[in-house]
């Protein structure tokens, strides 16, 4: 027993680590000009995801360390998507028993306040520390990530089942 | 395993202090000192396969376009770059003479000669990188010598400068960045000045004239080598537009850069040549 116990657990952590895998390479993949300020928040959105259905794999920490790696791709300042990205973590731990209740429209709109609340974490580091190019298209992650939420949903949700069925 | 256990148990809220606690600091550290800049190079060494692999659908696109590309095509761009470079090469001749003859100059005047700057090629690998900044990754690093603080250059002038090191790859952020200053001069009459970013990609802007400085629409800002950063004397913008408001103290002036920022493909590093050398080197065309 014990011993499936932590083969299911092992699988899960392996789905999780592909699923944050593929988040990071979405995030930094080249888009076409216009569309990049459109980008959605991939990293930020798996990470909420996991941290509403595994609070106890997936949360503050997985955050953070996200964060830094992206920070390191992103060639920003170490440490200003750790910080956003376990705000958002923790937020989503905090309220995961009630938001899981949420039809998925709903959560969508959770998903793009918390979006929102990490962009503007980032948003005001940059401020401060000078390298900030204040634009309203700053705000569009937010956006896009909303109208992605449903389908990310439910895409992670049948991985997530398929791989705990087998 | 107790051990796991026990970190488990920490409530998300002292968690969350924690990310805090170490997040604040570290901003700070990275943003005040060089100390992280090790450690960032080499723990970018880690990022750089989902980098790669971001890249490839780009890499691929191209090479499937290029394997279509017609014979004919091909011909054409071989003709018009032969005729290119018999120009170019018409041109150097005189350079060459040129050079010579400054260097012959400054002998006599027993100034410093100075050296012509090496250059290694890069190319852009095409990532994503931190949203509304003006910032490049190109394919080479520290192995190639590249330092924080090189000039980047492309055929028509400065690009930028590095500002991120890591053993195969390095980040270039352009003058275009609104964090970024470089100090230039005017090309007619050496009234010196900076240029600042603005974040918009085809903007900069020179805040610090005031309305009696002799500057014009169409002037052209060259590398100052004040700082020592940049070398001197290469092209970075020229003056789009010059706006007097009889309210403010300084001319509110928008200069366009000339180096094609995001065309691009391949980039230039320069090594500045060193000023204390007497013998005039030239790097080998390649």
């Amino acid at each position: 027993m014990i011993g499936l116990g932590q083969q299911h657990r092992d699988r899960c952590r392996m789905v999780i680590a592909i699923s944050f895998l593929l988040a990071l390479i979405l995030d930094v993949l080249p888009l076409p000009y216009w569309a990049e300020p459109f980008r959605p928040e991939w990293v930020s959105m798996v990470l909420i995801y996991w941290c509403m259905a595994t609070p106890q794999t997936v949360n503050v920490g997985y955050g953070w360390l996200m964060g830094l790696i992206v920070d390191l791709m992103q060639g920003s300042l170490l440490g200003q998507n750790a910080l956003a990205k376990s705000v958002i973590a923790f937020l989503a731990v905090t309220f995961h028993l009630r938001v899981r209740m949420f039809p998925l429209w709903q959560q969508s709109i959770f998903v793009v306040v918390l979006v929102l609340i990490g962009q503007a974490i980032t948003i005001w580091v940059k401020g401060l520390t000078g390298g900030l190019y204040p634009t309203w298209m700053q705000w569009m992650p937010g956006l896009s990530s909303m109208i992605l939420w449903p389908w990310l949903f439910v895409v992670l949700r049948d991985v997530r089942r398929l791989s705990r069925a087998k | 395993m107790r051990h796991a256990r026990a970190a488990q148990a920490l409530p998300p809220i002292v968690r969350i202090l924690l990310a805090v606690a170490v997040s604040i600091p570290l901003m700070v550290i990275d943003q005040r000192s060089h100390y992280l800049r090790e450690i960032r190079s080499i723990l970018s060494t880690v990022i750089y396969p989902i980098q790669y692999v971001a890249s490839l659908p780009q890499k691929v696109g191209t090479g499937v376009g290029e394997f279509f590309t017609s014979h004919q095509v091909y011909q054409q761009e071989n003709k018009k770059l032969r005729l290119k470079v018999l120009k170019l090469k018409a041109a150097q001749l005189k350079y060459d003479a040129l050079l010579a003859e400054n260097a012959r100059l400054r002998a006599l005047f027993k100034a410093a000669a100075k050296v012509a700057d090496k250059a290694l090629i890069a190319e852009l690998i095409e990532v994503n990188l931190e949203p509304f900044t003006q910032k490049l990754l190109v394919d080479k690093g520290g192995r190639n010598g590249v330092f924080v603080g090189q000039a980047v250059i492309d055929a028509n002038g400065i690009m930028g400068q590095i500002t991120g090191i890591s053993p195969s790859t390095s980040t270039v952020t352009l003058v275009t960045d609104p964090g970024h200053a470089i100090p230039v001069q005017v090309q007619r009459n050496g009234l010196r000045t900076v240029l600042f970013g603005t974040g918009a990609t085809n903007k900069l802007s020179l805040p610090h004239l005031t309305a009696t400085s002799d500057i014009k629409t169409g002037d052209v800002l060259i590398t100052s080598g004040m700082a020592g950063r940049f070398p001197a004397g290469y092209p970075v913008a020229r003056v789009e537009s010059i706006t007097s408001d009889a309210n403010e103290s300084f001319l509110e002036i928008v200069a366009l850069p000339v180096a094609r920022l995001n065309h691009s493909k391949e980039v230039l590093l320069i090594w500045p040549g060193s000023e204390a050398t007497v013998s005039v080197k030239r790097e080998d065309e390649k």
